[in-house]
Parts: C-alpha cells; structure tokens; sequence
C-alpha cells in the first residue's frame, strides 16, 4: 500500500470519479458505486425534503384545535388524512428504508472492504433506476389524490377508501425491488470482495451492519411484494382474503405487512448504529470496545427483529397467545441494542474525544436511541400498551428511534464521508451550531408527544381537547426549530460544494481502508489493490499512506 | 471448470437420468396416494407434501448442485424456507388459538356460579 | 493519471470482470447472486402458499370441492413436462461445462419445447376455467355451488398458477437469450456462468410447481 504514497493528494487537477467522465450520461449510465450512491443520496434527500414538509404542515395544523392559522382552517380533515400518510409513505418508503445502505452504503461499503466496486454493478445502477419508477409511480398517486390510509394501509379501509391506494402500493411494491437489489449485492459484496488480508472479524464494523440490514432486505422485503399485491387485487377483483366482507380476514393482512415492516425498522436502524460504530472510535481515537459483541448484536437484531412483529398487533384482535409470545420476545431486542450502547460508551472512555460535528451527532444518536429504544420497552409490554397504542406516545417512540436513531445518524454519516465524496471541509462552526438546532427542536418536538400520548392524546387525530393545545403548540414550536436545523445543514454541506476541493485522504484520522485513497475517490477506488495490513480500528499507528501535510 | 466436480463430470448424466426417474416414480406416487382414502384428510396433506419435499430436495440437491456446492448457498436457500415456515407458524398461532381462548373467558362467571357445591350437597 | 490502463494490465480474459481478481471469484459471487435472489423467489410464492393454507384451513369445505373442477390428469401431465425440462436443462449445464457446444444449443431448445407444451396445457385448463365461470374474485360465476367461498380457492389457483406461468415466460426469454449466445459459441468449460444460473432459475421454478401441483390438484 505504500506504493500510493507517491499521488499528490492536493492535486487540484487531479482525476477523481467525478470528473473522470462528463455528461449527463456518463451519470446515467454509470455502474461506479460512488456515482450511484451520489445519485442515491440527492433522491433520497429529495425526499426527505418533501416528506418534511408535511410534516410541518401537520404540526402546524395541529396548533390549534381548530386549526386556525392566520385566521383560516388549513386544512379540513380528509386533507389532513392524506398529509399525515404522504409523510409517512414519503419517509419510510422513499427516505428512510434507502437513506443509508442505498446512498451511503453505496459510496462507502465497497471502499471499505478494498474493493473496486459491488458485486454487481450494473444491477446496482438497475436498482436505482427502479428506486426511480417507484419515486415516480408515488408522485403520481400524490398528485392525481393522494392516499388516506396511514403508511400501513390497513384493511379492510384500504380496500374500500377510494383514494389511490393501488397506485400508492404499486410504488411500494417497486421500491420494494430497489431494496431487494441493494441488499442481495451487498451480501454478494461482502462476501467475496473484501480484501486481500480482512478476514470477517477484520472488517469494519459499517460493514457488519450493512451486512445484517441486507439480509433483512433480501429475505422480508418479498413478503411484502406479495402482499401488497394481494391487497391490490383484493381492491381490483375481491379475492377474499383480507376484506372480511367476502369471507377474509383483515388481520391476516397485519401479519403480512409486519413480518416485512417490523424487520423494516430494523432495515431502518442498523445502518444508523452501523455508522455510530465507525464515528464513536474514530472521534475516540480509541479501538472500538468490544468488536465482536457489537458485530455479532447486530446479526442478532436482524434475526430476533423477525421474530416479534406482533407487537403491533396487541390490539388488532390478535390471539391472547400469540401477543404473550410476541410481548415475550419483543424485550429481547432490547438485549442486542444494549450491547450497542454500553461498547460504545466504554470504547468514549478516556478515550481521546473530539467533538467534531459527526461526533456531536452521534452522541446525540446515543441519547435520543436511549430514549427511543427505552420507551419501546413500554410498548413491548402487553398491559401497558393496551394504554398506549394508538397514542402519540407511540409516534414520539417511533420518532425518538427513526429521526433520533437513524436520521441524525444518517446526518452524522453525512458529514462524517462528506469530504470523502465531495473532496470539500464544510464549515465545522456552521455544523455545529445546526447539531445543536436540530438536537433542541428534536426534543421539543417529540417529548412533547410522550407526554401527550400518557395523557391519552391518540394519533392521526384531526381533531383534539382543548386540554391537549399547549403540548400540541409546544410541540410544532419545536418542529420549526427542528426545520431550521436542518434547513441549516443543508446550507452548511452545499454551501461547501461552491468553494475548490480541500479535503485531505484522513480528514479525521480514521483507520478504515476508505480514508487510505484520495478524496473524492478515483473512477476504481484504489491506486493499488490494497492489502489489509492492519485492524479496522488500531489507532497505535497511522495508516500506511498518512504521508501528505 | 471452477469446483471440485471434475470427477463428477463424467458420471453426471447417469445421475441426472436416475434423478429424473426418481422423480417421475415419485409423482405416479403422490397421485395414486391423493387416489386413496384415509380416515383423515391431513394424512393426504402430509404425504403429498412429503413426496414433495423428498422430490424439491432431489432437484435441489443434484439438479441444483447444491450437493458439492459451497454451503453457504444452500444455507441462502434453507433460510428461505425457514423464514417461510416462521411466517406460517405465527399466523397459524395466532389463527389457530383466536376463537379457543376469548369465548372461555367470557363464560366463566356464569358457569362457575358461586356455592354450587354446597346446592348440591343440600339437594341431596 | 489513467486508471483504466492499469486495471486493465493483467485482465487479458474477456469474460472477466474488472472488479474481480479471479474466474473463480467471479463465479462464485454470481452464483452466491443468484441464490439470494432465488430465496427472495421463494418468499415471494411463499407468501401465496401461506394465504392458501390458511384460507383452506378456514373453507376446507369450499377449498375441496373447488379442486374437483381441476383436471388431475393434466396437472400430473405438466408435472412430468417440467420435470423433464429440468432435465434437459441440468444436461445443457452439462453440456457447457464439457464444451459440447451443438449438444447445448439442443438441450436448451428441448427445455423452450418443454416450457412451451406447459404453457399450452396451462391455457388450455384455463380456458376451460374461463368457460365455466371459475374465476377470481369478482368475475365467479359459477353456478349450483353447495358451499360458498368456493371463489378464493380459484382466486389463488389463478394468483399461483399465473404467477408461476409469469415466471415460465421469463425462463423462456432467458434461455431463449441462452440459446441465442450459445449459437454463437459463447459458452464452453471456460465460461458458462450465465448457463448455470439460469439453469438454477429454472429448477426454482421446477421445484415450486413441485408444491402446486399436490396442494392444487390433489386435495383430500
């Protein structure tokens, strides 16, 4: 590896993915993982700015019982319906599910591993464009009516609404194929392009989350694929298996959503506490605590998440047995989780702590998980959710997990491989301050919902008491600290992009194969085919080719 | 060739041809079993799927190769099955012991009518 | 600098990929590839299979006396054609990998021969079933039915059965691809990793209508 020592790392004209080839083209017809995950993420992003949106719009509608904003309702009730379930097809289906394997996965995995790109690359490119048509086939049943069913399209609503809800699982069911894609290539990539010398206890621990979050996407997400096909024919032709009016039976139907969309929230996190597991040593510059533990918790999370979707079920008409066994083996997720949390903790210990953006960012992961993952326990109990399903407390659970788990991981991610796929620092001060916005608004506006959902406030009301209006206000105050936050990272990163390329190889003194090619990387990864010399997190020596100023 | 098959090679046709007709004999089976009437319907059920499984496992193992393959594609292709079969049995859980439990309780208090016992032993 | 050229050094084989080091590597990743997507195959029927046991075990009553209007014969029928168009398929892998080129070509139209007789039985039963009202959901007509819900059964003979049909025409394209690139001597003992694949694609296809045909056609 020495031997890439001699490219100068500043070079301002020097060749990197992005300028390799030019034209629209060249991007779209590109099979380079960087590009594809650069592709990924501006979607993503997209996305995720319009799933913001309405978010914002609920809170404000929801800031005052009657809905009142500048002396005018805002929205009537159907409207609201189909706004709180956008939000929450756009976050999951489109934002979150893809966010960090499809985007970040991408640019980083193979990096990681040595090698010069997925196992199959033009599949890779394939699942984008698919990702692309589902985008396509939501927007469609956004404009031409929305949806008003809940992101879960439950029966028997979903099969008698008249709002587009074929259209809308024809799009789930397409994005269902981009996942598919994604994860099958990882688990290809993974085992058998690593590099020369990495073992599997040598590889980074990225890779071992991606590598769980995989096999969840290859082996839930099918189920999924057939079951909202079935509710779409169940829509078109009655076929009589969900629509308890012709003989099905509805409950059937939450079996099959939640086989895939439990493990789906597991799709969700792991890829976030994967990323923790690389920002927590590098800001440490300490070895991770407990490599093993936290490898072999995250294969845990994804084969026990299989085992407990009944949890959200305690209410629909679920057998007493079935929820006793579901409840039961819902707390034992909290065992692998915790595993996480402590080996983090002690790998911070006297460790040598910077607090760069990425790093604030993944302490607030750890708080905000801690908090998200605790109250999950609530949930998991059988008599205590009968209290609470349904109510905003599950929506602050779920936030405090998904935003505060995977989203602000997915941010400290962001940041922390920013200057690797763009070769520019962005502004370190600009970031902090964001973090700090985001972290504050966050908690504004979620322990606010805790509250209102022990108080018995239940979701996806239009309509609320009076009782409720100051934590409801509370509540959407925060939501437009939150915006501002990250309205403010957005500016911070773009704003990056306007000034020439900075970056050196390590900006932050990682270990992992990533940080030994230039920044932007070049069109196949690596100079020379590297060779792993060294543990993923052995800060006792610099890497090989820390050789530049 | 890239596995240890050459060997195998050579010999291969006869063993796909004796696979075929384990096959073939295997089906005339499953439709003279379906033929015969035993005392209870689930018999018919696990046989056929039985005979199923023995000939989806033969076009697995030989057809498939998954005899002198690397084992972890014959692990992808068990975890299918398993994750199947957890789905199933969840449902069927669930279905299975709906109705059984709910009714139950709701009777007891009129069936387990206090001081029945002692009625009883006065009746006598 | 010119990475290209670099990479190239070396990767004098066309059928080698430039982000692979090795055939071998390269061909157990692809086959590893296709195994995970024959799991999530497996899953995608699977999730079927499961509605459909539930669904007799809530109408076994309806559920049987549905099956009687199949034709057992014909279903057997189509059983034997596609177990013997694994067959060809298995010998046209063989056949690659032994570098009997001519013997390929013929094995691999054998197998379309058989994947098209299957199709044929397939439309000839369900023309049968169109004719008599036994359709999906809405569309049943059927009349003189003792037993209600007889129309799920026939929702998911259809939703099964086409399904595995969709999947058939897809084999047929594939291979018919197969055939196209073997006439051209694309495949021999050195390369024949797209024959293999496929050929794996199709005893998936093979082994799910195994299960059909006995919970289809031959419930008790």
């Amino acid at each position: 590896m020495a031997a890439v020592a001699h490219v100068p790392a500043q070079a301002h004209a020097q060749t990197n993915y992005l300028n390799a080839q030019k034209g629209v083209w060249s991007w779209m017809t590109t099979v380079d993982h960087k590009r594809i995950g650069i592709m990924y993420l501006s979607l993503i992003s997209t996305s995720f700015f319009l799933g913001g949106i309405f978010a914002l719009l609920i809170r404000l509608s929801l800031l005052n019982p009657k809905h009142m904003v500048f002396g005018k309702v805002i929205f009537d009730a159907e409207t609201y319906n189909r706004i709180f379930t956008l939000h929450g097809v756009v976050m999951v289906f489109l934002f979150i599910i893809p966010s960090i394997p499809a985007a970040l996965g991408n640019f980083v995995l193979p990096l990681m591993l040595g090698a010069k790109d997925v196992a199959f690359p033009r599949l890779n490119l394939l699942s984008l464009y698919i990702y692309f048509v589902g985008a396509v086939f939501g927007i469609a049943a956004m404009v031409t009516g929305g949806v008003d069913t809940g992101w879960t399209f439950y029966t028997p609503y979903s099969t008698t609404t008249n709002s587009q809800v074929t259209l809308m699982t024809m799009a789930a069911f397409i994005l269902g194929f981009s996942s598919i894609f994604t994860g099958l290539n990882f688990i290809a990539t993974i085992h058998k392009l690593r590099a020369p010398g990495m073992g599997w206890f040598q590889m980074p621990l990225f890779c071992w989350g991606i590598y769980a979050t995989a096999i969840i996407q290859v082996l839930a997400t099918p189920v999924l694929g057939i079951t909202l096909v079935l509710l779409m024919l169940e829509r078109s032709f009655q076929i009589g298996i969900f629509d308890p009016r012709i003989g099905g039976d509805p409950v059937l139907f939450q079996h099959f959503f939640w086989f895939y969309s439990h493990p789906a929230v597991y799709i969700m996190i792991l890829p976030g506490m994967a990323i923790i597991s690389e920002i927590i040593p590098t800001f440490s510059q300490k070895t991770i605590f407990g490599y093993r533990s936290i490898a072999f918790s995250s294969v845990a999370i994804a084969l026990v998440g299989f085992l407990v979707w009944g949890h959200h079920m305690f209410v629909s008409g679920q057998s007493p047995l079935a929820s006793v066994i579901f409840s039961f083996l819902t707390f034992l997720v909290a065992i692998p989780s915790g595993i996480k949390i402590f080996n983090w903790l002690a790998t911070m210990w006297r460790g040598n702590i910077k607090l760069d953006a990425p790093m604030l960012y993944a302490i607030s992961f750890l708080l905000l998980f801690s908090i998200g993952g605790l109250t999950g326990i609530f949930l998991g109990a059988l008599s205590v959710d009968i209290h609470l399903t349904d109510t905003y407390f599950v929506v602050a659970h779920f936030h405090y997990v998904m935003m505060g788990g995977t989203v602000i991981a997915f941010i400290a991610g962001l940041h922390y491989w920013w200057p690797k796929m763009t070769g520019r620092m962005y502004s370190e001060k600009i970031a902090r301050v964001a973090c700090a916005l985001t972290f504050i608004g966050f908690n504004v506006t979620f322990m606010s919902q805790f509250l209102l959902g022990s108080r018995g406030m239940p979701r996806r009301y239009y309509n609320y008491l009076d009782q409720f209006q100051p934590l409801h206000a509370f509540s959407t105050y925060g939501s437009w600290i939150l915006g501002a936050g990250l309205g403010l990272t957005a500016i911070c990163l773009l704003s990056s992009l306007r000034k020439a390329p900075d970056a050196p190889r390590n900006p932050w003194g990682g270990r992992t194969l990533e940080w030994t090619t230039q920044s932007p990387p070049i069109e196949h990864n690596f100079d020379v085919d590297p060779v792993l010399t060294h543990g993923p997190y052995d800060y006792r020596k610099p890497l090989p080719v820390e050789v530049e100023a | 060739m890239s596995h240890n098959q050459q060997a195998e090679t050579a010999a291969a046709p006869k063993v796909y041809a004796a696979t075929l007709l384990a096959l073939l004999a295997l089906t005339a089976i499953t439709v003279a079993a379906a033929g015969i009437h035993f005392s209870s319907g689930s018999v018919n059920v696990v046989i056929a799927l039985s005979i199923a499984t023995i000939k989806a496992s033969l076009v697995a193992l030989v057809f498939m190769h998954l005899r002198h393959d690397k084992p972890i594609n014959a692990i992808v292709a068990i975890s299918g099955f398993l994750f199947l079969a957890l789905l199933l049995a969840y449902c069927v859980i669930d279905i299975d012991t709906r109705r059984t439990i709910v009714p139950y309780t709701a009777k007891v208090p009129e069936k387990a009518a206090p001081a029945t016992p002692v009625e009883a032993d006065t009746k006598k | 600098m010119s990475t290209t050229a670099q990479l190239v050094q070396g990767h004098h084989d066309p059928t080698l990929q430039h982000h692979f080091h090795t055939k071998e590597q390269q061909f157990e990743t692809s086959k590893l590839g296709m195994w995970l997507f024959l799991a999530t195959e497996i899953l995608l029927f699977g999730g079927l299979f499961v509605g459909f046991a539930l669904m007799q075990q809530k109408y076994p009553q309806a559920f049987l006396l549905a099956h009687h209007h199949l034709d057992r014969s014909l279903g057997a029928l189509n059983t034997v054609v596609l177990l013997l168009s694994s067959f060809t398929m298995v010998m046209a892998v063989w056949a690659a990998q032994t570098s009997r080129k001519k013997l390929l070509v013929w094995l691999l139209l054998a197998t379309m021969a058989c994947a098209f007789i299957f199709l044929g039985v397939k439309y000839f039963e369900y023309s049968h079933k169109f004719h008599e009202g036994l359709l999906p959901g809405k569309f049943y007509s059927h009349k003189g039915d003792t037993v209600p819900n007889q129309f799920v059964f026939f929702s998911f003979y259809f939703m099964m059965t086409g399904l595995h049909g969709i999947h058939i025409l897809g084999g047929i394209g594939a291979i018919g691809w197969l055939v196209i690139r073997a006439l051209k001597g694309d495949f021999d003992a050195n390369y024949y990793t797209p024959v293999d694949l496929i050929g794996l694609y199709w005893h998936l296809v093979d082994l799910i209508w195994i299960y059909l045909f006995p919970l289809l056609y031959l419930i008790q």
